[in-house]
């Protein structure tokens, strides 16, 4: 009973040295110069959200959900962004009609079908580096294909337009986001453990009902919230949409029907930001830029915690 | 037992076998569209630089700055714009996003690691445009002119400095992930040997995880020299710019340099050679971010092939 009473005690000793704070100021200067990088990155976001909210607030104060149901004009009294909210949402239905079928679809090939040889190799190589290349270079491949493409198949518009409208927008920015879609849909086929595919070989199914209905279905959460998280970077994409000659100012849309509305000319949420913080007039500077780019902040918000909501209630643990 | 008098037909109803290889047609088309995709962009690119490149004046590549408009072509201008630019941006990421990725992974409690991780997502989500706005109309006045005392606000040191902001969280989630890899035991071992926390995490989790940090520095830095609309808002150059190495002066990158082609008149295509040289900077681009994105993923694979 003594000795063993003496044997914790002993282990305490041991214990308390091992765990014993020792002062070491180099390593408390480590950790705190590691601890300033993380708190400046986040005061970075939070001085971008005050500066952007403290110059939105007014325009919300003074006009409310006008601001957000007026369209485009030249008086800051009366400018909102609804042409450019009307415009982004459009060129997102496009990606989604795009992007959705052909990433998902390539995404099965390579997950479910795709032999493991070279070209499967490198058709994967070429989907990572197509993820990389830099926006404005697709819109470089939109103004080269897809705006002439688009001029030539008859849906150009009128001859000042010239297929430069949201059809070739909708287009340019479904392929800058297909290589992001194939690759989180692929990511979601492989989570689908294998004994539910060959449960479904074992009953006889072919590969395309074991696909069809089992895999598909087990993936689906997966594979919406990828889709989701791409159609945010293409409601705040820009750079593309200048080059494929996206209206920068003012033009009149006038009560277009839709036909016109998709052949015409055309603007987006973040072009209307842009615009808007290039004005030599202080109030689209100071409190329209910052008010539009809060409507688009709250879309994006919205969008990703969709994804994440959709992601957490409907995704399995295998 | 008699043996069977037919042989069973194992293979299926020819109907259904018809329709499988449909469905798998259907499934490589889609699979091959991403080639076909590479294609055009390398096709395009390459067409209309070729064409500029025999139609240039070949003196007027070697000008003194970027005026497309005045027919002056100096590749080197945009070129310096954009290693100034993603230099600097680079010097704020790294220590932004390493720092932060380091004590979220190694330093943070549980509960602040979830706590702050989002905030770091979020600040990855934000629009560049709506960084062109910020670094225009906040970092311009408030650091460049209050705190360098520069006589103006928008120039290339600003547009940097925007990048930076915007890479940072990239870097940071991509060496995080790194440092996370790190197995537990290699920490362990350190401690075993009685090494401090500090020791511990410079000299072998760090090194342990330099692929992937080198990776996370690698596509930062892809990420910056393919970033447009920070540089086309916030760097002060409309239309053209002179050759310069000085942040402080206004400038132009590759990427704004095409942006401002496109939206500087109406239409890109009014000016032949002008709309030619955009794809001359645009495979200019392309091909360097292709170079790095293949260098950062031959780094994370030596990750991946290590644990």
């Amino acid at each position: 009973m003594a000795s063993r009473s003496e044997a914790i005690d002993t282990a305490a000793i041991v214990r308390q040295s091992l765990h014993g704070r020792r002062f070491s100021p180099g390593g408390l200067a480590f950790e705190l110069s590691l601890l300033v990088m993380l708190l400046v990155s986040l005061a970075v976001l939070v001085t971008l959200l005050a500066d952007i909210i403290s110059g939105a607030l007014p325009v919300f104060r003074d006009r409310g959900i006008d601001f957000v149901t007026s369209g485009i004009t030249l008086d800051s009294a009366t400018a909102g962004v609804w042409t450019g909210l009307v415009g982004s949402v459009g060129i997102a239905i496009i990606v989604a009609v795009i992007a959705f079928p052909l990433g998902l679809g390539a995404a099965v090939y390579l997950e479910e079908y795709a032999p493991d040889n070279s070209l499967t190799r490198f058709i994967q190589t070429n989907i990572r580096n197509l993820a990389g290349v830099p926006s404005i270079v697709y819109g470089l491949l939109g103004l080269a294909v897809f705006v002439r493409l688009v001029d030539l198949i008859g849906l150009g518009g009128s001859a000042s337009t010239g297929g430069r409208n949201i059809l070739a927008a909708g287009i340019t920015l479904a392929v800058l986001v297909l290589p992001i879609v194939i690759i989180t849909a692929s990511e979601a086929l492989r989570a689908v453990p294998d004994t539910i595919r060959e449960a479904g070989f074992g009953v006889g199914a072919t590969r395309w009902e074991v696909v069809r209905h089992h895999v598909l279905p087990s993936a689906a959460p997966g594979v919406l919230t990828g889709t989701v998280l791409a159609l945010a970077r293409a409601f705040g994409e820009t750079a593309p949409l200048l080059v494929i000659g996206v209206a920068t100012g003012f033009f009149s849309a006038g009560s277009a029907g839709l036909f016109d509305r998709l052949t015409g000319p055309y603007t987006a949420l973040p072009v209307v930001v842009l615009s808007w913080s290039r004005q030599a007039d202080p109030a689209f500077k100071e409190n329209l830029a910052p008010a539009a780019i809060l409507v688009l902040l709250v879309v994006l918000f919205a969008a990703n915690t969709a994804a994440v909501v959709l992601r957490n209630r409907y995704d399995r643990k295998w | 037992m008699t043996a069977p008098t037919g042989t069973v037909d194992l293979r299926g109803e020819p109907r259904r076998l018809r329709r499988e290889l449909r469905v798998k047609r259907v499934f490589l088309a889609a699979a091959v569209v991403s080639i076909a995709i590479s294609i055009a962009i390398v096709a395009s690119l390459a067409g209309n630089a070729i064409r500029f490149f025999t139609e240039v004046d070949k003196a007027s590549l070697l000008d003194v700055g970027w005026f497309p408009r005045r027919s002056r072509f100096d590749l080197l201008t945009p070129i310096a714009g954009t290693l100034v630019m993603s230099g600097i941006a680079m010097l704020v990421a790294a220590p932004l996003g390493l720092g932060a990725a380091i004590y979220l992974s190694e330093y943070a409690r549980p509960r602040v690691r979830r706590l702050l991780k989002p905030v770091l997502e979020i600040l990855a989500g934000i629009p560049s445009v709506v960084l062109g706005f910020f670094a225009l109309l906040w970092i311009g006045p408030n650091i460049i002119v209050e705190l360098l005392n520069s006589p103006k606000p928008a120039t290339i040191l600003t547009a940097s400095i925007g990048v930076g902001i915007l890479v940072t969280p990239l870097v940071a989630s991509v060496s995080e992930d790194a440092l996370r890899a790190v197995p537990q035991g290699l920490r362990e071992a350190s401690y075993g040997l009685g090494a401090k926390k500090s020791t511990t995490v410079r000299t072998v989790v760090v090194p342990a995880a330099v692929s992937g940090i080198m990776a996370s520095l690698i596509l930062g830095l892809s990420r910056a020299i393919g970033e447009t609309m920070v540089t086309f808002m916030a760097a002060g150059a409309v239309g053209g710019a002179l050759r310069t190495w000085d942040p402080l002066d206004s400038g132009t990158t590759l990427t704004a340099a095409i942006a401002s082609v496109a939206t500087g008149s109406d239409q890109v295509a009014g000016e032949a050679l002008a709309f030619d040289g955009v794809f001359a900077l645009g495979i200019t681009l392309f091909a360097i971010t292709l170079l790095l994105n293949w260098v950062s993923d031959r780094f994370v694979r030596r990750v991946r092939e290590k644990y």
